[in-house]
């Protein structure tokens, strides 16, 4: 590995003052599971200067009430999501993720915020972001932006973040009353894999719990980037909880599926797993909405 | 650029002080730096647990944890569990239940199981299983290290 240096900020403006000086020589350090891996591994020649922002306040926040939300620093490591559990309760997709990222060394570091940066299609923690409405909260030499989740991909391990722009946090809304998710991946093996395919739902029920009034649906390794899937979302929104229904939202998630085939998985095998995985997921998600 | 940083750290209940290069993992530091060769070098990138340490009470894989960041924090490795001559009840099963063959795999195991009872001093078979896929052996196989674990959690001592 070629020689760096290391800087740990202690605030935003730090932050953006080294990422302005060195440019695309820096890169940013959260959980570093990514990250040091692939400076490691000779990935990333171009890396002069890793940037540490797990000392800057608002990057290792982790707040939760009911009616602001979830303020989820982007250095904020897995275990502290799934160990938490008003916060496992209210976004059950994105502690479904943080418990299978890896095994318990990788989430005492690996951030989901660092999951989003990576940017990989297969990204286990992507999925229940977009499902659960996330919004990325950007510092850069402009100030402050925001942008939702599913705009933040552009390409495998690219982002839309600006040069001299990092990711500070990630807000999801407060779920409404009856509202369940869940996030699932399959992989060849019970742990420690990238996904094949996964997906993510999000959904919540009407008072009587029989029918659907709000739903987002996104799929994973299926696609450059993973995918927001509206017609999954279309096809559950007020339609009655039937076989029919479910089958339906899981076909529109096949049909966005866009796959390669690679060492993981062949075009076919991914289609068929981005419609089982979702199918599965809305059940689980209804169950969820209904203990809720 | 390659200049060396003065880190200081408690490692095993002891402030050290070192230094290291800004690219050197903590798995390097502690191996090259301060001669404590017992986390081993698996893969090297976060698949195998052979160079697990705890971290601020947290079980890491130190092959991708930079030296630098370990300033300020407590350390526990595996140079740490015996308490002088005395064996952790996690080593002495591992010697009874025979967990171990080539031993490259063993610290990090041990590591990790520590880390295991310090939160869970009971666990399941699946608790146990669970908590120990992020730690590969090549030789032995799981169910001897599984057995080891179980039988170190019954020990009384298993958190001292």
């Amino acid at each position: 590995m070629q020689a760096i240096a290391y800087q740990s900020a202690k605030s935003i403006d730090e932050a953006v003052s080294v990422l302005r000086q060195w440019g695309e020589r820096a890169r940013v350090l959260s959980g570093g599971t990514d990250l040091i891996a692939q400076l490691r591994e000779g990935r990333r020649h171009d890396v002069e200067v890793v940037l540490d922002i797990k000392s800057i306040p608002e990057a290792r926040e982790l707040r939760y009430s009911p009616g602001q939300g979830l303020y989820l620093g982007a250095a904020v490591p897995c275990y502290r999501i799934y160990e938490d559990a008003a916060i496992a309760r209210a976004y059950p997709a994105l502690a479904d993720s943080a418990a299978l990222i890896g095994g318990i060394q990788i989430q005492s570091r690996a951030a989901i915020g660092g999951n989003l940066c990576n940017a990989s299609p297969a990204a286990d923690a992507i999925p229940s972001l977009i499902a659960l409405g996330a919004t990325c909260e950007i510092a850069g030499p402009n100030g402050r932006r925001t942008l939702p989740v599913e705009q933040f991909c552009i390409g495998p391990g690219r982002s839309a973040l600006e040069q001299n722009e990092f990711l500070v946090a990630l807000r999801l809304p407060s779920p409404a009353a009856q509202s369940g998710s869940c996030f699932l991946r399959f992989i060849p093996r019970n742990e420690m894999d990238i996904a094949v395919a996964n997906a993510a739902v999000a959904l919540t029920l009407n008072p009587a719990k029989d029918r659907i009034t709000a739903a987002r649906v996104a799929i994973g390794a299926v696609a450059p980037t993973p995918l927001l899937v509206p017609e999954a979302a279309a096809a559950l929104i007020g339609a009655p909880l039937t076989e029919a229904t479910l089958e339906r939202a899981a076909e529109a998630a096949r049909a966005a599926a866009r796959p390669i085939t690679d060492m993981r998985g062949s075009i076919a095998q991914r289609r068929h797993l981005a419609r089982v995985l979702t199918r599965r997921a809305i059940e689980s998600a209804i169950q969820r909405a209904k203990e809720s | 650029m390659s200049e060396r940083v003065q880190i200081q750290a408690t490692i095993n209940g002891e402030p050290v002080q070192f230094l290291a290069e800004p690219r050197q993992s903590l798995l390097e530091a502690l191996r090259d730096e301060l001669g404590m060769t017992g986390a081993k070098e698996g893969c090297g990138n976060g698949n195998c647990g052979a160079c697990n340490v705890i971290l601020d009470g947290r079980l890491v894989d130190s092959c991708i944890v930079l030296a630098a960041e370990v300033e300020g924090r407590l350390l526990t490795t595996i140079e740490g569990i015996a308490q002088g001559n005395h064996l952790h009840p996690l080593q002495q099963a591992f010697l009874e239940e025979a967990a171990l063959q080539c031993g490259v795999c063993t610290p990090g195991f041990i590591v990790a199981a520590k880390a295991l009872l310090d939160r869970t001093p009971h666990p399941t078979e699946d608790q146990v299983r669970h908590w120990l896929a992020g730690n590969l052996c090549r030789c032995t196989g799981y169910d001897k290290i599984v057995r080891a674990v179980l039988r170190a959690s019954e020990s009384t001592e298993a958190n001292a």
